[in-house]
């Protein structure tokens, strides 16, 4: 088998392993899939009529409008909670058995990381099956669902660079799951919950240059009027700025941890 | 050529010298026990030779592979169980097997086969598909035993592995090591059980402070230390008064505790009747009285100065009553 058959099947081993671990701790798995799906119920159930305030996009209802929101939001916890798994991995020991076996180990990081775009995949699906069984009608047909499919979990795999890096760094779980706050303020910063033109200031330029903004317009637009390229192309690189600062990050903190050990 | 060799490898914290250019030869099909206590430098050592740590001085070769150029050259030959079992608590030992197979590059029907045989092995076919969080200890250690195991490694990195086992664990993972060096593994061993390293090495490394104190097999290192010593266990505090008049008979080792004086005996059982007239004349009593052979314990206290704690320490350290 050649190495680079050997290092794949590494690859979606651990990505298998680390969403089988993400479904049997309820702690994880909370944050990315139950808490966006009550914020979703809450928001669209008591907000409805911010439709028809001046200046929203055309939608055809709230809950088509939020389901970008409700994915940006399950994806970045996704990403952080991909990250305090590691973080638990490296305290209990788990990686020393990882890096002790004859892989490249940056494999152990894009294992993960394939795990945590797994779970991305997942929560996208979730939500829009959610939508379309609350009424919500995807306008740009089955190529905008699967877009937006693909834009959350390619999301996923970005965010879940920087929550490894964060990982291996400090090595705390504690540290990691410290983001969670920082993970929503930068979610209400971004378009993802509300339309931009009706912020104020300075929230409304913050959001204006929020690379989240970026990637939730392009998830965005095919669900509420179809898919627009430039769209698409600004989220994907939004999206590839993430990945690889979010991969570079990550390859300096693992080669500090091994020299440090 | 030696399974494992280390030359000058030192291992620097900051200012803080964990391991000070230690020397290790091992051969081929040999259970070398390297002997310290917490802190002494073992598992530093252990990850230096495991590649999961850099070396900040020396040298050092694993199954022929150097383990700074050619790391993963010597992760494919080893297997490694660290201290306290790494194991993920939510995954189940089948589960846990497969995966290790999969990181070693075994094809996934060789790996499923494997770890079929390995979970038989160690006994814990009927808990294979449990999760390892509702295992005992020594099941995680026999577990985890098995998990380097799957790739049949040459050289076998067992880091305190009985630490915190009953002595029925214990007794089945000595068996286990035994088994898998009579079938030619090589095993580097640490330990903090004398009676560990005297069972199963072949040679003993003593380890002090990140410093290599004695390397032999334990016969040649107990029969340097030379002379068998009586343990006497006094009726009440006269120790100072006892240490005195025995110190004209042989030479005084550093006490257990503050009711035992430690005599050495040159003349081993010869010279018991004149250690009780000497006692006896000095109406001191003696509560219980035993002529000890060289130990492993007596080598440690010769060449570091103070005695390793014993097993039955240890589990009083860490288990209180009540």
């Amino acid at each position: 088998m050649s190495g680079l058959a050997t290092n794949l099947r590494v690859v979606r081993g651990l990505g298998m392993r680390s969403v089988r671990q993400t479904f049997r701790r309820p702690q994880l798995i909370a944050p990315i899939i139950v808490f966006p799906t009550l914020l979703l119920a809450i928001q669209t159930g008591g907000a409805a009529a911010a439709v028809e305030l001046p200046g929203f996009p055309e939608v055809q209802s709230f809950l088509q409008f939020m389901l970008a929101g409700a994915m940006m939001q399950s994806m970045m916890l996704a990403g952080n909670s991909g990250g305090i798994a590691l973080a638990v991995d490296i305290e209990m020991g788990f990686v020393d058995r990882l890096f002790a076996a004859p892989i490249p180990r940056f494999a152990i990081v894009l294992g993960r990381l394939a795990g945590t775009a797994a779970l991305g995949l997942f929560a996208a699906i979730w939500f829009l099956a959610i939508g379309l069984i609350f009424g919500a009608e995807i306008e740009g047909g089955v190529p905008a669902a699967l877009l937006a499919v693909v834009l959350i979990t390619a999301s996923s795999l970005a965010v879940g660079g920087l929550g490894a890096a964060i990982a291996l760094r400090t090595g705390s779980a504690s540290v990691v799951q410290g983001l969670f706050p920082l993970v929503l303020v930068l979610l209400f910063l971004s378009s993802a919950f509300f339309p931009e033109e009706l912020m104020v200031e300075p929230a409304q330029t913050i959001a204006q240059y929020n690379p989240l903004s970026f990637i939730v317009e392009g998830v965005r637009e095919p669900i509420i009027s179809g898919i627009d390229a430039t769209d698409t192309l600004v989220a994907l690189a939004a999206i590839l700025g993430i990945v690889l600062v979010g991969l570079g990050l990550s390859a300096a903190a693992l080669r500090h941890r091994l020299r440090v050990g | 050529m030696p399974a494992i060799a280390a030359e000058g490898l030192e291992r620097a914290f900051g200012e803080v010298l964990a391991v000070q250019g230690i020397e290790i030869s091992v051969e081929e099909g040999e259970i070398f026990g390297f002997l310290g206590p917490n802190g002494a430098g073992k598992t530093t050592t252990v990850r230096m030779l495991t590649t999961l740590l850099l070396p900040t001085g020396g040298n050092a070769s694993v199954a022929g592979h150097d383990v700074r150029s050619e790391a993963r050259a010597v992760r494919a030959s080893i297997g490694v169980a660290l201290q306290e079992a790494a194991l993920d608590p939510l995954m189940t030992g089948r589960e846990l097997i497969r995966l290790q197979a999969t990181l070693q590059g075994i094809p996934t029907a060789e790996g499923r086969r494997r770890a079929d045989d390995l979970l038989e092995r160690v006994g814990l076919d009927a808990a294979a598909d449990r999760r390892v969080g509702t295992y005992s200890g020594g099941m995680q250690r026999r577990l985890d035993l098995a998990a380097a195991l799957v790739h049949e490694p040459r050289v076998l990195f067992l880091d305190e592995p009985t630490t915190g086992l009953d002595p029925v664990s214990r007794k089945t993972i000595w068996e286990e090591v035994r088994a898998l060096n009579d079938d030619g593994t090589t095993v580097f061993l640490t330990t903090q059980y004398l009676e560990e390293a005297d069972q199963l090495a072949d040679n003993v490394g003593i380890i002090d402070s990140g410093k290599i104190v004695a390397e032999g097999t334990p016969e040649r290192l107990k029969a340097e230390v030379g002379h068998p010593h009586l343990e006497l266990r006094l009726a009440d505090g006269s120790v100072a008064e006892a240490e005195r008049r025995l110190a004209e008979i042989g030479r005084l080792l550093p006490p257990k505790d503050g009711r035992c004086v430690l005599v050495e005996v040159p003349n081993g059982p010869a010279d018991i009747p004149r250690v009780v007239r000497v006692l006896d004349d000095a109406g001191i009593a003696v509560e219980s009285l035993e002529l000890v052979k060289p130990t492993l314990d007596d080598v440690f206290v010769e060449k570091t100065g103070y005695h390793l704690a014993s097993e039955d320490e240890e589990d009083a350290e860490t288990e209180p009553i009540g």
